[in-house]
């Protein structure tokens, strides 16, 4: 689950790393608010930021400066309510515009194959790291994290020298660094990024700058799997930005992901549940999801599952591949046949269930007498009727 | 001989009194494989299964009385990580994790102990292993095997059994099946199952499923390319066609960038002499192309 930058930061204010004062706003006046409090305290100008949780907000015009509360109402009213990506802007983050001397790079992330976490720093800050991987991979060091004891003071240090902050920043980075793991493991995150870390001037009243090391923008995403044991973090779940399809196959309890084809899948386990999709795009079909309903999944889910595929207008033929283990076929079935029953819209559909209780759920499918619904024996043969009956679908419309 | 589990298995089920545990604890007991006992915190003292065998506190006590030396887990994820721990903490080698959405850093800490015990985890979020005839654990239907050469390991569940059966249907047998799971932290990977079937006497060829997610398949293949030259892998990729930047369904199955995709696994494999089949019906021919016979 992705946080949005002020959730991110937040967290990271927690652990006691270095983020400059921020509020939110959802309005125009308030924003105007925001920006007069941090101009009357010293800043110079403000940041008005968009809050979503797409990439690119910057080159999207979503992210602009303002030097008073006039002007800050004004880009507000810019932003606010702009698309980006396909995400509309609900909120904004304003802060003081920090004088930024020096940006940086730093995350941390899960890393599979090593199966430790990994810590990724580049003195080429501000830029996405994909980027600078691609044009100068040695301008990024890594170091792992011990599995248990986490980040140590040295590991942090090597760090802070490759990147050319072993002077007056040292012991702020190793600090950073190690707020960086413990933000992590305290909220089971699998990404934690600041980018960028800059060294920040601050102007004194006797004209000379103080610099300090600061988190001005991060990412941070939530291991799924933890978030029972985190219900202040599932408080985070941005739903507004997220497809109203997508919230519902979560509250089922349903793996499904909207594609761009015209033919429904209901599949158990998510390897089979790939494969199907490739089948019918070798077989010259176009898969409308991915949806894996799970072991075990009895006939209200089979159900819910169904409505969802339904609800995707472009659907012309369903293929349902069930390989019983967990799952029993006849479960499946009777849950299949429900949902024919209560549906109103009906689209031709391929049944294949093999495993655990075939023979009834043949028998089952084979009573509801459903001139729309057909058997198949094998994977291969139940996508080409599926392919078959969208085309045909297709070609009557 | 096979690998991971066997006649010579004295299974432990971990979680034996729960809905999926003692479900799954019969039909292993069914199939054949030797439960010597489970272990359900506060439940010591009870008997468990059709033939029954008894129920422990603490994996300690039950390896003490029964000497168990493998253990499967259906703890649910809240505790599944400990139980890992307890299983190692008692001196077992073998440890299957069925148990699905365990937090990843979790896991994270907890494989590391198990490797600096000497012992070997398989999973969390796998279907377990089976050897035909001689013992399954874990959740793979019993009914769809049939004892041969050919061993399979895969990161999936159900579309492992779509293969064993159809090699089952073509008359090629397994040596053993092993699902090692979906998870982005596992206790074992390609590679080590892969050593495995290298070193066993009865495995003649491998096929390995793979799917989109992290670099395992690309690591396999160049494990294969070094040692596994003279035995014939075939493989299949499942994901093809999926979108980048999205979760399919397992926790590990994600393009992210341009790493993770079916391609670039895809081009890994063949380049390492493995025969990729386009669709899980093509591996029975791919192997008998490879010199496989019925069995």
């Amino acid at each position: 689950m992705k946080l949005q930058e002020f959730h991110a930061k937040h967290l990271l204010a927690e652990q006691g790393l270095p983020v400059p004062d921020f509020s939110v706003a959802e309005s125009p006046d308030e924003v105007a608010s925001a920006a007069a409090g941090y101009l009357a305290t010293g800043a110079g100008r403000v940041v008005v930021k968009a809050q979503v949780l797409v990439g690119g907000r910057g080159k999207a015009g979503g992210v602009k400066l303002a030097a008073s509360p006039e002007e800050a109402a004004e880009v507000a009213r810019q932003i606010l309510g702009m698309d980006i990506k396909g995400s509309t802007v609900r909120r904004v983050l304003v802060a003081p515009a920090a004088e930024i001397d020096r940006e940086y790079y730093l995350s941390c992330v899960l890393d599979r194959t090593e199966r430790k976490v990994l810590f990724m720093g580049s003195a080429e800050g501000g830029v996405e790291i994909e980027q600078v991987a691609e044009a100068s991979p040695s301008a990024i060091s890594y170091i792992h994290a011990h599995p248990h004891l986490g980040l140590l003071d040295h590991q942090a240090r090597r760090l802070a020298f490759a990147l050319g902050l072993g002077g007056p920043h040292l012991r702020d980075f190793v600090s950073i660094a190690k707020g960086l793991y413990r933000t992590m493991v305290v909220n089971d995150a699998d990404l934690v990024e600041v980018n960028p870390l800059a060294i920040v001037l601050d102007h004194l009243p006797d004209a000379t700058a103080r610099e300090s090391l600061q988190c001005l923008d991060a990412k941070i995403t939530i291991d799924e799997s933890a978030l029972e044991r985190h219900p202040e973090l599932e408080m985070m779940r941005d739903v507004d930005e997220e497809d109203p399809v997508d919230v519902a196959a979560r509250e089922q309890g349903l793996s499904f992901i909207r594609l761009e084809g015209t033919i429904g899948c209901m599949v158990n386990g998510a390897g089979l549940a790939m494969a199907t999709m490739d089948l019918i795009k070798r077989a010259g079909g176009e898969p409308a999801n991915f949806l894996d309903i799970g072991g075990g999944a009895k006939a209200d889910k089979v159900a819910a599952a169904m409505r969802l595929i339904l609800a995707d207008p472009h659907v012309r033929a369903i293929l349902v591949n069930i390989f019983g283990g967990i799952a029993r076929g006849d479960e499946v079935a009777h849950g299949l046949v429900e949902a024919r029953d209560q549906q109103e819209r009906h689209v031709p559909m391929v049944v294949r269930i093999v495993g655990t209780n075939a023979d009834l759920a043949a028998r089952i499918l084979e009573e509801a007498g459903d001139p729309d619904l057909q058997t198949a024996e094998t994977l291969d043969e139940a996508v080409e009727r599926a392919v078959a009956a969208a085309h045909a679908a297709m070609a009557r419309a | 001989m096979s690998i991971l589990v066997g006649s010579d298995t004295r299974l432990l089920v971990q979680g034996i009194t729960g809905r999926e545990g003692g479900f799954h604890a019969q039909q292993m007991q069914d199939y054949g494989t030797n439960v010597v006992g489970g272990v359900t915190p506060g439940k010591g003292g009870q008997m468990a299964l059709e033939r029954p065998v008894p129920v422990f506190d603490t994996c300690h006590q039950a390896v003490a009385e029964t000497g168990a030396n493998t253990s499967v887990i259906y703890v649910p994820a809240a505790g599944a990580t400990d139980a890992v721990l307890e299983a190692v903490d008692a001196g077992i080698m073998i440890i299957f994790c069925i148990t699905e959405h365990i937090p990843a850093l979790d896991m994270l800490m907890a494989v590391h102990v198990v490797d600096a015990a000497g012992a070997r985890l398989v999973g969390p979020n796998c279907p377990g292993a089976t050897t035909p005839g001689q013992a399954k654990v874990g959740i793979i239907p019993g009914d769809i095997h049939r004892s041969g050469q050919v061993g399979l390991v895969s990161r999936s569940g159900t579309l492992t059994y779509e293969v064993v059966e159809a090699l089952t249907e073509a008359g090629i047998g397994q040596s053993t099946c092993v699902g090692i799971g979906g998870d982005p932290i596992t206790g074992s990977n390609f590679v080590d199952i892969l050593e495995l079937f290298a070193a066993d006497p009865q495995t003649e060829a491998v096929v390995l499923m793979g799917e989109i997610g992290g670099d395992a398949e690309e690591r396999a293949a160049a494990w294969i390319a070094e040692h596994m030259r003279d035995m014939p892998v075939v493989a299949f990729i499942a994901g093809r066609t999926a979108p980048a930047g999205r979760r399919m369904g397992h926790a590990g199955a994600i393009i992210s960038g341009k790493s993770g995709t079916a391609e670039s696994k895809i081009r890994a494999l063949e380049a390492a002499g493995v025969r990729v089949a386009d669709t899980p019906s093509q591996i029975p021919r791919l192997l008998t192309e490879a010199g496989v016979k019925s069995s």
